[in-house]
Parts: C-alpha cells; structure tokens; sequence
C-alpha cells in the first residue's frame, strides 16, 4: 500500500581511468585491448621486493581532471594501503588514497527543467586499477580463472558526489557532464564498454520533507548510462515498496542484473570488507607545488561548463541543444567549424543533432569517423539557403554524403538534383499545368484558396520535386491572380 | 690465518700486490665453508661455480677496484638474478627472481663474488635464526647458541670466516643484535640510505640494508658500495654519500657521546653493562667527553615497534597467496581455501602470528588504539633522539640486554624472544643510523656496543666505531670453531 510520497536521493562514485602512456607505479604501457599479460611487470605483478614510483604524469592529468571538476587541489596528500584478497589484485591491497585525496570540494552543473542545478564532488583520489578474471566459458561452471594483468596498476581517479541528484534522469545527466568534462579536460577517453568510465551508485529513499538519509544501498556493474537509470529507477521502487509495506531496507552492495534489469543482493554490511586502511610506508607524502597547479590551469582548454556557457549566450541555443554539442570536444569543434562556414548555429544545430546523430547511431560510429566534414556540412545548408535545394533533397543528399564523403555539389551535380528555380523553365510547366486543369483553376478563381496547393503539387510531379517550391507557389499565385 | 680469516683491506692489499688470486680466496672461503657448514649453517644456497666464473674473469681482468675479487654472501632476503630467493620460508623455497636488488647490483659492479644466500629467520621476523624454515644457524662461538637474528646466517658466516663481509636487512635491531652475539661489525644506516628495492618487504617503513664484516674499515668500504640514491625506491634519499673510509680516523677528541640511561636497566645483563661502561671509559681516554642522558620513552618503543612493524608486515606477505609465484595448494575447491590453504603450508608459526597481530591493530574500531597510537609513540621517541643530539653526537649503549642464548631455550615463549630487540628497536623506529661493535666478553661470548647517530651522520658513528677499535683487540678475537 502507498503510504507516503517518496524524494529519491542518489550519490555516484565514479572511476575514470587516467590516459597516460605508462602505468600508476611502473612503466609498463597503459593501453586497452593487449594480449592478457604482455603489459606486466614484476611490480605491476606484485612480486617480492618489488616497490611502486609514482607516475608524474598520472598526478598531472589528476590535478587537471580536479580543476575541470571546480575541486581544490590539495598541496600535501598521501597515498594509503585498501587491503583485500582478490586473485586479479597482486599485492593483495591496492594503492588508494583515503583520508587525504588529492582533489577535494567540486562540483558540476547539470540542467534540471531548463533550470541550472549543481552537484556537489566530495573528492576525487588517485589509485591503481585491479587486474581482471577471465572465464572461458561460463563463470559457474568453469573449473578455473584466468587472470590477466595488463590493467593492474592503470592509474585510475575515484570521483565521489554528494547524494545531491534526486531522480534517475539527473543521475544521468551527471554522469555525461563529468564524462564531457573528463574528455574536453583530456584525461580519459571515458569509454564505458572498455571500462575507463566506471560508476556506482548510492540510492536511498526518503518520505518528502524528511530531512534524515534513508538507508543507502550500492548497486554495482552499470555498464551504460541507461543502465545506471534503469537500476536508480528500479532501485528507488523496491526501496518504496519495501518502506510502504513497513519492511526493514538493508544497507547492502547490489549488483544490476542486465539481463534480468533487476538488482540483486551481492553482500550485506555484515560481510562488508574491513579494508583496514593505512599509511602506503613505499611512498612518501607527495607534496604539489601551487606553481605547478597554476600552470596547469593555465594550460586547461575550453571546458564543457565555458562552452555550454559561450553557446547558450552568443548564439542563443537552449541548454538541450547545448549539453548535446558539448557531449564531446570533437562535436563541439565539429559545430564550431560548420558554424565559422555558415553562422546559422540554430540550423546547424538541428542538423547535428537530427541527421548526423541518427546515421552516427545507426553506424554506432564516432564523429571523429564521419565522412562529411565540417565544411560539407556547411556547403549542404547553404545550398539550401541559396534556394539550389530544397530541405527535403538536402536530407537525402546528406544520406549520400553520409555513404561516400561527397561534397554536396558533386552529388547534386551527378544526380541532376540540382533545384529548378530558373523563372521561365518554371513558367513553362506552370502554364502547361494551368492548361491542363482548368477545373482546378476555375475553382480557385471561384475563391477556393486551397486548389493552388493541388497546382502547386502538380507543378511538382512535373519536375520529379526539383521545382523550388516557394518559388513555384509565388508564380502560380501570380498567374491566377492576373489573369 | 687463511685467506678466508683475512679482512676485505687485507685482502685487497694482497690482490693489488698480486699475492693472492681472487680464485685463491674464493677456493679458501669454500674449503672453511665445506668444513664448518655441518656445524654452523649458515648458508641455505652455496654458488660455487658461478662464484668461481667471476672470480676467473676478474683475475683474468687484474683489476681490483672496490670490491673486485671479494667474496660475500646475501641474506636470502635480497632478489637475486636467476638465484633461489627463498627468505628461509616454505612460501617461497623454489622462487627464482629475475632480477637483482639494487644493492646486489652495486656489488655486481662492484666486482664482489657472490658465494651464496644465507640463512635467517623467516621473512626476517625473529632474533634467533631459529625461524628459518629450513634449519637454524649456530653461533660460531658456541654452537649450542642462537647467531642471533633475522640475519643470523649472515653474522654467523662472516665470524666464522666462511665470507669477509655479508648483507643483512635491519628492521627492529636484525643486523646490529646477530653482529653483537657474533662478535662482528654491523651497520644499519639511515632509514633511505640504501634502496630497498629488490629486498623482500617485512615492514616498509623499519626495514634498511645493513652490511656484516670483521670490521670498521671493511665496513666503510661496503656501506660506501651499496649506498646512495635510488629512483626505483621512492624512500632513498637523493643526497650526496661521503666516502666513508675518509671517517677512518682515531682522533675524536671532543666527540659528545651521550650514553641514555634507559638503556642500562633492568634486564640488562650485568657483564653486559660492565663492559659497555668499560667501553665508555675507553672513548673518555680517548678524548670523547661522555655524559649521561634520558630517552624517557624508551620503554614504549618495542611495543609500538611491534604494532607498526608486524601492521605493515600484515600487508606486506598478503602478496604471498599462491597465484602468481611461490607454494600453491592445488588441492583446494575454490579460491578462498586456496589462498588460505597455500597461506597455511607455506607460512611458519612466527610469521602467522605477526600477520594475526598486524591484522588485529589495523582492524576497524582498532586502528586508533594500536597502530595510530603506535604511531604517535614513534614521533615521541625520534624526539626523545633529536633532544639528545642537540648536544651530542653520538649515543653509546649496549646493542643487547644479554650474549647469545641457547638454541631453543626462548623459542616457545614469543615475549621473551622480542625483549632481544628492546635496545635496537628505537633507532628503526627514529630511521636513525646504528652500528654494533664488538666491546668485550662474557661468559665466552661476544658482547656488542651499539653506536647511533644522528641521520644521514653515518660518518661519524664510523670515525666514533673507528677510534675504538684502534685502541682496543676485541674485533681481533676469532672463534674455535672446533673444526680443521
């Protein structure tokens, strides 16, 4: 039974991996998709003797990622020493930072209804990523596991939020804002199918007007950002339901299961790790000069935040349109360069978001591999404006620029597309049309406004839809009105 | 006196004047090795042909710089190359690293000849060698008695001539106590003075290489070696090393020796104290003005030694888990009686044990009470040190409570055995620079004076080490050994 009205609250941690060419504590290379073990060491692999040395790098893209994410960047940190025993973690602890992370105190803006919303960063810390288990075959009924080590010691930031996001969508739209923000900041390539854009979530419930936290749980294994709301919005439910039937939430880590789109109980508080924290002894305190973070910022590019802000105000796109062509900085540059061609940002806005995005999704490609260039782009809508096309031929015209990486005057040109507004080759078919339909004429003479639409469709016909229409409806209006 | 009796300086003399081969003392060193091995065990891996190949090719080279020509032998807690590394632990009996320590690298280049690995107590935790896996190691003095330990067979080997100089690694007094029980020369320096990479980890931030000789010049030399900065160990210290033979020198009139009171409590041996008051004498003789001082926290170091030593320990040997290297139980169902099962065959009593209490202390609702404590008590006694040095430069005091004991007459009682570390303890905890020379007798049995400084001050407890050798024959004093 319902019993009250429920404010969902969610928090998400979030791992991203860090893009430098050599690993956290070695210089085996950090790179995706290897042979399973060809990029391992003895340190990476966690033999005896082995000592870890930090990658400066690694602190760098850290310190860059802090500052795209509004946090301070702290002048003196630790690393520390999160002890468990897993097959795919060689030491048996990972190298964390705990109470002293090196990026504190940020925040995101995210649009909720056209209105500007802000999400708290409790912090963001530096750690190395576990290596994996492979199975071949089905996990239960292999008789053993394959490890594989090449992603042990990927250097790896955990960005944790405040519970600050109240619905799945806002979740959601978080996730893509620090997923854009890590790319323009150019530390990750945030992929989530590979694993370089990895995110939990911590979901309760609450009766509205409630100021306590409901009893969180964890879910785990959100593969996609529609994963991540599938599991919120199913989540939240099972909370309501189970508050409603007056039953007891458990504070436990859950996974999503995909298939099922159900989440399920992975272990409860009382098995809950001691991961027994300390003091990493192999490290020293690493101590950031100020100069350095200064040069850094000085050295950011354009963010997310400053773009969305550039287009909201200079051309004056709502933030939907915004947040889509800042999703990524080789769509915000492809916008850019079609805008510097043909300053119709509007138009040019529409036309990315409607066609490119459809081929782009259907293709399941990256704009970086689209075919039309900026430029083309440009060229396909100022055809349309010079009236040589009409919209409707521009939308097929881009289907075959799509396919070949044509310029849209070659395609037109080979294709005999081009747009009949040529006055006397248009008056010629007219008159014919006229004479052929003089009932049609009769009736619109007569005041039935509506036939010089059936002319105009005629018109047309006749010209296998190359006739410019607007041009055809003023000449036909001419015609019957001046005879 | 055999080559294998002789010191490095008097062995590098006989090279440098070509009356001896490096082949010649290498031969020597196996014949006393063959001969008092069955009594002293000190070695767990014995390289005779590849010693032999480098002692040829240096011979063939004629050249006997630093350490060329010189045989030693490594605790079996350093990395060696295609050479067992077993840390004297069933966990690792047949693991072959495939690369050198830093500090074995050193002494590659440096021309040294490695004879072999030695024992010691297992993963290094133990006063006693008794822990060793394999066997334990005997006191060349007598071997009814423990060498001392963790690096027993390192102390034992070079008191009982089978190799001029060894290393040992040093975290709670392991290189300074079997050195004093062996009546040979030991130096831990500051904690970052020598890499620590490719030395098998006990606790992290105690842990430092130390070097064994038959004494203070000899010392010198090898520290001089081994030292100095090294990036793959992020805590080596990017400063210059002195060249430590230059701190040779018996003039140390004016030298302010500071003897803590502390340290002549109770449970220190009488004859003990007698001969390090003795040795005290000797400094004031010399010209050293010597003064009592108080080290007020000195009686909290071993228990928090203790709990940060055996905390980090807890971490470090979790690595040991059978998946990637080392002793597997290959007939467990599943992957947790895998990793524990393999844990239980290849860990020893001793070593469970300080996992077990590292746990405990770094245990949510217990890491306040223990290992933060601990950690407070740490910076309280580097204080209680830093005070001390304000005025002075060097502090004198027994290395240990007692002589050697007898071979398992504290073995089953742990509290005990850990009173052996009660005086060497607070230097690791301090990350200071320590060194046990031998100072008398008792009983038949060495007794060691221990010398501390302050860091990176490893000069000066040399030159201090120096003095006293010069105007006294302890280190001159060789065992029975009972054997041809």
């Amino acid at each position: 039974m319902k019993k009250y009205d429920y404010e969902i609250v969610i928090g998400l941690e979030v791992h991203v991996e860090l893009k430098t060419n050599t690993k956290i504590f070695c210089g085996c290379p950090n790179s995706f998709g290897a042979e399973p073990n060809t990029n391992v060491c003895p340190i990476c692999a966690g033999f005896p003797g082995m000592l870890p040395v930090l990658n400066k790098r690694a602190v760098e893209f850290a310190i860059r990622a802090g500052l795209a994410l509004n946090c301070e960047i702290a002048s003196y940190c630790k690393f520390d020493r999160k002890n468990y025993f897993y097959p795919d973690l060689p030491k048996a602890y990972q190298i964390s930072q705990y109470d002293l992370p090196i990026c504190a105190n940020g925040y995101l803006d995210i649009y909720v209804d056209g209105q500007s919303k802000r999400i708290g960063i409790v912090r963001a810390h530096l750690e190395e990523d576990a290596g994996k288990l492979v199975h071949q075959g089905s996990i239960t009924e292999t008789a053993f596991s394959l490890v594989d080590l090449n992603r042990s010691g990927v250097p790896l930031l955990e960005i944790v939020s405040q519970p600050d996001m109240r619905s799945a969508a806002e979740a959601r739209q978080y996730l893509e804002k620090l997923r854009s923000t890590m790319l323009f900041a150019g530390v990750s390539d945030c992929k989530m199918q590979e694993g370089s854009l990895r995110c939990d979530a911590n979901v309760s419930v609450r009766p509205w007007g409630e100021k306590e936290l409901g009893v969180r749980t964890e879910i785990k294994n959100l593969n996609s950002f529609r994963a991540l709301e599938k599991a919120i919005e199913y989540e939240a439910r099972r909370h309501m339901d189970l508050l409603d039937d007056d039953e007891v939430i458990e504070r436990e880590t859950r996974t999503w299961d995909e298939e099922k789109q159900v989440t399920r109980s992975m272990r409860s508080k009382e098995e809950a790790h001691d991961y027994r924290y300390f003091p990493e002894p192999d490290l020293p305190p690493l101590v950031i000069d100020p100069e350095w973070v200064k040069s850094i910022a000085q050295s950011m590019p354009e963010l997310p935040d400053q773009a969305q802000r550039r287009l909201m105000d200079e051309y004056g796109l709502p933030p939907y349109d915004v947040a889509i062509i800042t999703s990524t900085p080789q769509y915000l540059a492809y916008f850019d360069q079609c805008v510097a061609e043909y300053p119709q940002p509007k138009t040019v806005a529409n036309w990315m978001m409607g066609e490119l995005n459809k081929y782009l999704n259907q293709g399941n490609m990256d704009i970086a591999e689209c075919l039309i260039k900026p430029g083309q782009l440009a060229g396909l809508l100022q055809m349309v404006d010079d009236g040589s096309i009409s919209g409707k031929m521009a939308k097929d015209i881009f289907a075959e620029m799509f396919a070949s990486g044509k310029d849209a005057p070659t395609i037109v040109k080979e294709k005999g597309l081009a747009q009949i507004s040529d006055q006397d080759t248009l008056m010629r078919i007219i008159e014919e049309v006229l004479q052929s339909n003089p009932k049609v004429v009769a009736d619109y003479r007569g005041g039935k406004q509506k036939a010089a639409g059936f002319l105009v469709g005629q018109v047309m016909k006749a010209t296998k839809g190359q006739a410019n229409p607007a041009l055809v409806n003023q000449l036909i209006d001419k015609c019957l009105s001046a005879e | 006196m055999q080559l294998c009796d002789l010191t490095i300086h008097q062995l590098k003399s006989l090279l440098e004047k070509k009356e001896a081969t490096a082949e010649e003392i290498l031969d020597s060193c196996l014949v006393r090795i063959q001969a008092v091995e069955p009594k002293v065990r000190a070695f767990i891996t014995v390289l005779e042909d590849s010693a032999r190949e480098i002692a040829r090719a240096i011979d063939k080279q004629g050249n006997y710089q630093g350490l060329a020509g010189i045989p030693y032998g490594l605790k079996d807690v350093f990395c060696t190359r295609g050479v067992k590394t077993t840390c004297a632990s069933r966990m690792l009996e047949n693991f072959v690293p495939n690369y050198d320590a830093t500090a074995v690298s050193r002494l590659i280049e440096a021309g040294a000849v490695m004879v072999g690995k030695l024992n010691m107590d297992e993963f290094a935790m133990g006063s006693s060698t008794e822990h060793s896996a394999f066997f334990p190691t005997h006191n060349p003095w007598d071997y009814n008695r423990v060498p001392g330990g963790s690096s027993g067979g390192s102390a034992a080997a070079v008191a009982a001539g089978e190799i001029p100089f060894s290393l040992g690694s040093d975290t709670g007094g392991s290189v300074r106590q079997p050195a004093a029980y062996c009546g040979v020369v030991g130096i831990k320096p500051t904690y970052g003075r020598i890499s620590r990479w490719g030395v098998i980890a006990y606790a992290s931030s105690l842990d430092q290489v130390g070097v064994l000789t038959r004494d203070v010049a000899d010392c010198a030399l090898v520290l001089k070696t081994i030292s100095g900065y090294d990036p793959l160990d992020s805590t080596s210290i990017n400063i210059e090393v002195p060249n430590y033979p230059d701190s040779l020198q018996d003039d140390i009139r004016g030298l302010k020796i500071a003897y803590p009171r502390e340290y002549f409590q109770q449970g220190v041996d009488e004859q003990v104290k007698a001969a390090v008051m003795q040795a005290l004498k000797t400094y004031e003789s010399l010209g050293a003005v010597v003064d009592e001082v108080s080290l007020p926290h000195s009686e909290y170091a071993l228990p928090a030694y203790y709990l940060v030593a055996n905390a980090e320990a807890s971490a470090n040997l979790a690595k040991y888990d059978g998946v990637r290297y080392g002793l597997r139980d290959f007939s467990a169902e599943n992957v947790v009686d895998m990793f524990s099962q393999s844990r239980a065959q290849g860990f020893g009593p001793e070593v469970k044990r300080r996992i077990m209490l590292g746990t405990y202390a770094l245990s949510a609702g217990y890491y306040e009470a223990y290992y933060l404590k601990a950690l407070k008590v740490r910076r309280l006694l580097k204080n209680d040190f830093d005070q001390v040095f304000e005025n002075f430069d060097v502090i004198a005091a027994p290395t240990t409570p007692t002589v050697a004991f007898k071979i398992g007459e504290q073995v089953g009682d742990p509290l005990t055995l850990y009173m052996n570390d009660i005086l060497t303890v607070p230097v690791n905890m301090a990350g200071l620079p320590g060194m046990s020379i031998p100072c008398g007798f008792a009983d038949g049995m060495p007794i060691g004076l221990q010398l501390i400084g302050k860091p990176f001050a490893e000069s000066t407890i040399i030159k201090a080490a120096y003095a006293f050798e010069q105007a006294t024959s302890f280190h001159l004093a060789k065992p029975a050994l009972g054997v041809k």
